[in-house]
């Protein structure tokens, strides 16, 4: 049950700080720049013909999943070496770390439109696209596995460190034997995270249309929202089908496997009672090629590592921050403050330029669809803790469900979303619920999960000193299931409320059927002003989402995780 | 000096001159380790016994290089050390293997560090496993293994690159006491016999019992700073046994000399945070025991030797001290000669009824010029209440890290005597 608890890491104390301006600037000014190039960005452009012939699904298929694969090796790249950094390095660590902190807080995908249209001013069209899905992806999925990784390298026990300094390894032999194994456990499942999570960011790229831009891309996301456009029940079905079969695929044969061989890497010095298995690695460690392709590794391993060793002059403590800094260090600080306070100044400017009931209109959607997330957030609430506590605490339920329940959440929610459109447009209000709707899909999982997992660590003990008391069913909720689920509901919320103000972007304005549907919302106010081209509506808008979300994040959320943490943890 | 045959006698391996380790910054600066000397030469075993908290780790670690010492000179072989020293290894108290390395993985590694190529290492790795007697595990993963068996790897990690000084932090005391027994008796052997090329051991420990049984030199280390008190030079011949009288004598007189260092180095109560002047720290001991050990005391008729009553208490001598601490700082207790007395305020203490014992305790813990602080700042605030963070700053100038820990002793002290409470709701301290 442990698997999908998944827990956000924070620092100590939640509030604002300079530090969290200084890159709220930062993040403006990059900003900026993107919406600067926008204003050579083509007025139209003309999306890919999607073809609804089966026979076209696998090679969609591999489209899709390539865009991932790429985004998320460079997402692994820049994991090690910034996590590697920032553990490392002391005085880059002050930097680098409240930098990941901010960006993993931020609504990645309201940044898709400036992405989008900065790119296909430089780039050619289709590549323009395609980068910008890649980007898109590898925004969503870096920071936590850089997380992950900054975590294992830095709780790696002392001694261990140690013994490794005082048998004199090279970087490379630290960096293998020690710190890459430490960490490899904590970095597969924050890839497979971010895996379901990339899933949602290609879906939403794919699909991504407004107006006279048609920024979709080839790949299962196009073909189901394409096939649903056209009611094409049948393309519908079978593109689900694949979209489950490539996620069931990749589960079995890549992740299962890895985090079954992983199991060796674990710290504990106990036998573990269920570790985790996967057929298809008992297949391979059985098979002669891989034992052949083994011995070959091995060779070449060996040669790495008595060269590298060469330099054996290792210390172990971190290197120490010298006192006086180097006169380019100087230089480059100074010269990265100017260019940041001449952004902000030319983004003001340019927002400056907006009317007063350009300002009313973003403020009355960024209340829209504050109320629309909170809706979402309510209705998984109301379903996802009774069905959570259900399963958690009934071992048999939970057999019975997790495998179903895994499959249904492992559909990223934004490749259902025209399905959706389809039956809900023809309702009144319809792209209103639509949108609460995908917000729901998207993020009702990581709720569900996190009640379970709750659920299943109340301790037994607890549990039946209940029963023998004999409390009624609503004593029995206030003064055990709710205080013991509540550290798990509340980080459950803070995943889930951060992938529903992504999913506004794409469900508060939609093509479909050839028609525009929009509805109140700061989502609807950033994809129409990408679409006229109101590039300070634009900018305007999506710093908005950004910075309210933030300070949400660290207001709101970030409070009451605390209180979590410090109150009610059950150790 | 034990009689090694083959080893150059009197040769000086290792050489410390003044060493001192500091943390934090000048005028608040905390020491580690204070103005050390110490020798180390060929053919000795020499064991740092100290309590917790003297620096006696900090010391190992600056010898091997893992650590630099803020001043003095480290010199091995007559060259001042710089980095990791080559010539050492060390054996930890955690066992530090890799667990996703099996056995044989765990030995090899060392040698690979050391660029040996992999048809050697396998086969030195194997003979080692042999030596130490694990044989038929060289596949099995650490996690596999006891507690003991797990050591003995270490042993044969550490042994694999041929050390000329073998480090031993705490090797045994992660053991239970059998498998502790059997791999103690199995170094001595190796090492007597000279079946290893190793030419002097370190090894730090808190067990007295242990360092008499192993070493030739025992260096016994005070705290706060951490410093040599004393050396002791045990003459008994191996093998040694703990019946003998000569031994019991032994382990008493060290015994003394520990105990004898829980008084610090100035008997000054020290002055309150924020005013000029060291702020005297708390021993980690909770009052209650205290009360337990006072009342033990006065069934013994006010008189006990330190050794026996840890043993009767099932104490650890790390545990018993800081207890011991306590009392001679509030008056309770004292300590002379490895004896532990009854004071006269202890005595009547004893003999306190309840409400009484609450009194007179609150009157000698306000005695603690941290604790006076708290309850000063406290009563001077209008609500009488202040948080818990306003006193951890003011204590990390003088604890630094320890400031947390500090603030808990003194909460746990001051709640005991009733002075003052804490509310972990709001996390204020307040008075009642």
């Amino acid at each position: 049950m442990k698997r999908f608890y998944y827990k956000p890491a924070f620092p100590p104390k939640p509030a604002f700080t300079i530090g969290d301006g200084m890159i709220l600037l930062g993040l403006a000014a990059i900003l900026y720049g993107g919406v600067r190039l926008a204003f050579d960005a083509p007025s139209v452009v003309s999306g890919p013909e999607i073809s609804l012939s089966p026979g076209a699904l696998p090679w969609y298929a591999l489209l899709s999943v390539g865009r991932m694969a790429i985004a998320y090796f460079l997402s692994l790249l820049f994991s090690l070496f910034y996590g590697y950094a920032a553990a490392r390095n002391p005085a880059a660590r002050k930097i680098l770390m409240p930098v990941l902190d901010v960006l993993q807080s931020v609504p990645i995908l309201s940044f898709l439109p400036v992405v989008l249209l900065s790119l296909s001013a430089i780039f050619p069209e289709h590549f323009a696209t395609e980068l910008s899905a890649i980007v898109l992806i590898f925004t969503s999925q870096a920071w936590n596995i850089t997380f992950s990784f900054y975590q294992s390298i830095t709780t790696i026990p002392t001694e261990l460190r140690e013994a490794s300094a005082i048998f004199r390894f090279s970087a490379w032999l630290r960096f293998k034997e020690l710190e890459l194994p430490f960490s490899a456990i904590g970095l597969i499942w924050n890839s497979m995270m971010s895996w379901s999570g990339g899933w949602f960011f290609l879906m939403a790229a794919e699909i991504f249309h407004v107006g006279s831009h048609d920024f979709r891309l080839p790949g299962l996301g196009s073909y189901l929202k394409t096939a649903a456009d056209q009611g094409n029940l049948i393309a519908v079905l079978a593109g689900t089908g694949v979209l489950i079969l490539v996620v069931v695929l990749l589960d079995q044969f890549i992740w299962r496997p890895l985090l079954a061989w992983a199991d060796k890497f674990k710290i504990e010095m106990v036998e573990g009672d269920d570790a985790p298995s996967s057929w298809f690695l008992d297949i391979l460690s059985r098979s002669w090629l891989m034992d052949f392709f083994q011995r070959r590794m091995d060779l070449l391993n060996e040669w790495l590592e008595l060269s590298f060793q060469g330099n054996n002059a290792v210390r172990i403590t971190p290197g120490e921050s010298p006192g006086k800094r180097p006169a380019w260090h100087i230089a480059l600080t100074t010269i990265a403050l100017i260019t940041v306070i001449y952004g902000c100044f030319m983004a003001i400017s340019l927002m400056a330029t907006l009317a007063l009931k350009d300002w009313v209109e973003l403020g009355v959607g960024l209340l829209a669809t504050l109320a629309r997330v909170f809706a979402s957030l309510v209705i998984a609430m109301l379903w996802t803790i009774p069905v959570g506590v259900a399963i958690g605490t009934n071992r048999r339920l939970a057999s019975l469900l997790q495998p179903l329940v895994q499959v249904v959440a492992a559909i990223p929610a934004t490749a259902l979303f025209p399905m959706l459109l389809l039956v809900l447009l023809r309702v009144y209000g319809g792209l209103n619920i639509a949108a609460v709707a995908l917000m729901l899909m998207g993020t009702q999982w990581y709720l569900l999960f996190n009640v379970i997992a709750g659920a299943a660590a109340i301790p037994q003990d607890l549990r039946f000193t209940t029963d023998l008391l004999g409390l009624s069913a609503l004593d029995r909720w206030r003064t055990l299931i709710i205080p013991g689920i509540f550290p798990y509901i509340i980080t459950g919320s803070i995943t889930a409320s951060g992938g529903a103000w992504n999913a506004s972007i794409v469900a508060e304005y939609v093509e479909f059927g050839g028609k525009t549907y929009a509805t109140t919302g700061i989502g609807a106010t950033i994809a129409r002003a990408t679409d006229t081209g109101n590039y300070a509506l634009l900018l305007a808008g999506t710093l908005i989402l950004v910075i309210s979300v933030i300070l949400i994040n660290r207001l709101f959320w970030q409070r009451l995780y605390r209180l979590a943490e410090e109150r009610y943890r059950m150790e | 000096m034990s009689a090694i045959p083959g080893i150059k006698f009197a040769e000086t391996l290792l050489n410390l001159d003044h060493v001192c380790k500091g943390y934090g910054s000048n005028p608040k600066q905390r020491l580690a380790v204070k103005d050390v000397c110490l020798t180390l030469k060929a053919g000795e075993f020499v064991s740092l016994l100290g309590p917790s908290g003297c620096g006696k780790s900090t010391l190992l670690r600056i010898v091997t290089g893992l650590n630099t010492a803020t001043s003095g000179t480290v010199q091995y072989r007559g060259e001042t050390l710089n980095g990791v020293n080559p010539y050492a290894t060390i054996v930890f108290q955690t066992f530090a293997l890799y667990p996703w390395l099996t056995v044989e993985e765990n030995v090899e590694i060392a040698l690979k560090a050391r660029g040996v190529p992999s048809s050697i290492r396998q086969e030195k790795a194997r003979k080692l496993i042999d030596t130490i007697g694990l044989d038929g595990f060289e596949s099995a993963y650490p996690r596999e293994l006891s507690g003991g068996m797990r050591q003995k790897v270490g042993f044969a990690r550490a042994l694999a690159v041929e050390p000329e000084l073998l480090c031993l932090d705490e090797p045994f005391s992660a053991l239970d006491v059998l498998s502790a027994e059997s791999l103690r008796g199995e170094l001595m052997e190796l090492w007597l016999s000279k079946s290893i090329p190793t030419q002097a051991i370190l090894m730090v420990t808190h067990n007295i019992e242990e360092a008499v049984l192993m070493a030739d030199r025992i260096v016994v280390m005070g705290k706060d700073p951490g410093r040599i008190v004393s050396e002791i030079q045990v003459s008994l011949r191996h093998p040694r046994h703990r019946k003998d009288v000569s031994f019991q004598n032994l382990v008493d007189s060290v015994y003394a000399a520990v105990a004898g260092q829980t008084r610090p180095e100035t008997e000054s109560l020290g002055t309150a945070p924020g005013q000029p002047g060291a702020t005297r720290r708390l021993p980690r001991a909770l009052l209650n025991q205290l009360a337990g050990l006072v009342e033990k005391l006065s069934d013994e008729g006010g008189r006990a030797d330190l050794y026996r009553i840890g043993g009767e208490l099932s104490l650890e001598l790390d545990d018993l001290l800081p207890i011991v601490e306590a009392g001679v700082l509030l008056g309770f207790l004292s300590v002379q000669e490895g004896d532990l007395l009854l004071a006269l305020l202890g005595q009547t203490y004893a003999e306190a009824s309840i409400l009484a014992r609450k009194e007179m305790l609150a009157g000698r813990v306000l005695r603690m010029p941290v604790i006076a602080w708290i309850y000063e700042s406290l009563r001077r605030d209008e609500n009488h209440r202040l948080a818990w963070e306003y006193f951890l700053n003011k204590l990390q100038a003088d604890f630094e890290n320890r400031a947390e820990d500090q603030l808990d002793i003194a909460i746990s002290w001051g709640r005991h005597a009733e002075l003052f409470a804490y509310d972990d709701d709001t996390g204020e301290l307040y008075l009642e």
